[in-house]
């Protein structure tokens, strides 16, 4: 019973949208286009959402100027452009690829390089222990079968 | 040979646990502003209370303060005092009373004292994300020739004052 009332309280939510039906533009490519780079970009004062997801009042400022400025014919590059001029490079969740972002990107390639390095002395240490040297008598013996084999 | 393989990861552990600790005390809300050394972006801003509004063409000629604050905010209430006893030093402060009613920022500047010499009312809040407000109180410096020079995010107190915004307008003031 108890699990049948949690599994009809589990129906009946539905997930919380930020962006309200007011916000929306009529133009449904516009539309999609607005919310894909609201995805995109940081609220500052909820700082781990997107604007597309924070409640803040500014988020949903951002929001409505963002439209306006697809609206008013913004191609996304300049409608991003639009609001990384005014709040930094700090709002964008993928920072560009520059000077000071250069350790951001590559950082996870120099771990991954410095782990192969070591796996790869750590294997090459194992496989010289794991095959002795041959002693005088049966390097000779091989020498000789070798020259064998040549001949 | 061994005893390094050891002390390796554990001074690796050691070195990503220091970098922790010092994002501690690295404060997120603090952003840095796009705006330094910039000048202000250009806005004309109607009046909070019966006098003249503010623009952006009112920072020059000395060093100015530009207060972001709202009726609404708690942490400006907290800093109200050390604004007015800053008028009173001679300091000039403008306020920009951001996604605010004009009469309730005026209510708010009858009952707590006027600490502005001009103040201007910035309803819809986009003069404000033109700044790159992100709350408020923050307080711009902005130099003689209305370039913004610094960004002081949150309630200045005294220790704020005298450690980093007096020396600062000093320096501008020596500049002009």
């Amino acid at each position: 019973m108890r699990a049948r009332l949690l599994l009809a309280f589990l129906l009946a939510a539905t997930p919380a949208f930020a962006v309200l039906p007011s916000e929306q533009l009529a133009d449904p490519k516009l539309e999609a286009r607005a919310r894909a780079i609201s995805q995109e970009l940081r609220c500052v004062v909820c700082q781990n959402q997107t604007i597309d997801d924070s409640d803040a009042e500014l988020a949903h400022d951002l929001r409505v100027l963002l439209r306006q400025r697809l609206k008013a014919g913004d191609t996304d590059q300049q409608a991003i452009a639009f609001l990384a001029n005014r709040y930094g490079d700090y709002v964008l969740l993928k920072p560009p690829f520059e000077a000071e972002t250069l350790l951001l990107w590559l950082g996870p390639l120099l771990v991954l390089v410095a782990g192969g390095i070591g796996v790869a002395l750590y294997l090459g240490r194992r496989r010289a222990a794991a095959a002795p040297a041959f002693t005088a008598d049966e390097q000779a013996r091989l020498d000789r079968l070798l020259k064998e084999d040549a001949a | 040979m061994k005893r390094l393989l050891f002390i390796l990861p554990v001074a690796l552990f050691a070195a990503v646990i220091g970098a922790f600790m010092l994002g501690l005390r690295h404060d997120p809300s603090h952003i840095t502003s796009v705006l330094i050394d910039k000048p202000l972006p250009a806005f004309a801003l109607p009046a909070v209370r019966n006098n003249q509004g503010l623009a952006s063409a009112d920072f020059k000629g000395e060093p100015m303060l530009l207060n972001v604050f709202a009726s609404w905010c708690v942490a400006c209430r907290e800093e109200h005092q050390m604004l007015l006893q800053l008028k009173q030093q001679g300091v000039v402060i403008q306020g920009l009373d951001w996604k605010d009613d004009a009469a309730d920022g005026a209510r708010y500047l009858v009952e707590n004292g006027d600490p502005y010499i001009k103040a201007g009312n910035d309803v819809s809040g986009r003069t404000g994300i033109d700044l790159g407000v992100a709350g408020v109180p923050e307080t711009f410096v902005v130099d003689g020739r209305g370039r913004v020079r610094y960004k002081f995010i949150g309630p200045i107190d005294a220790d704020d004052w005298e450690n980093t915004l007096k020396p600062l307008l000093q320096r501008l003031r020596s500049e002009t």
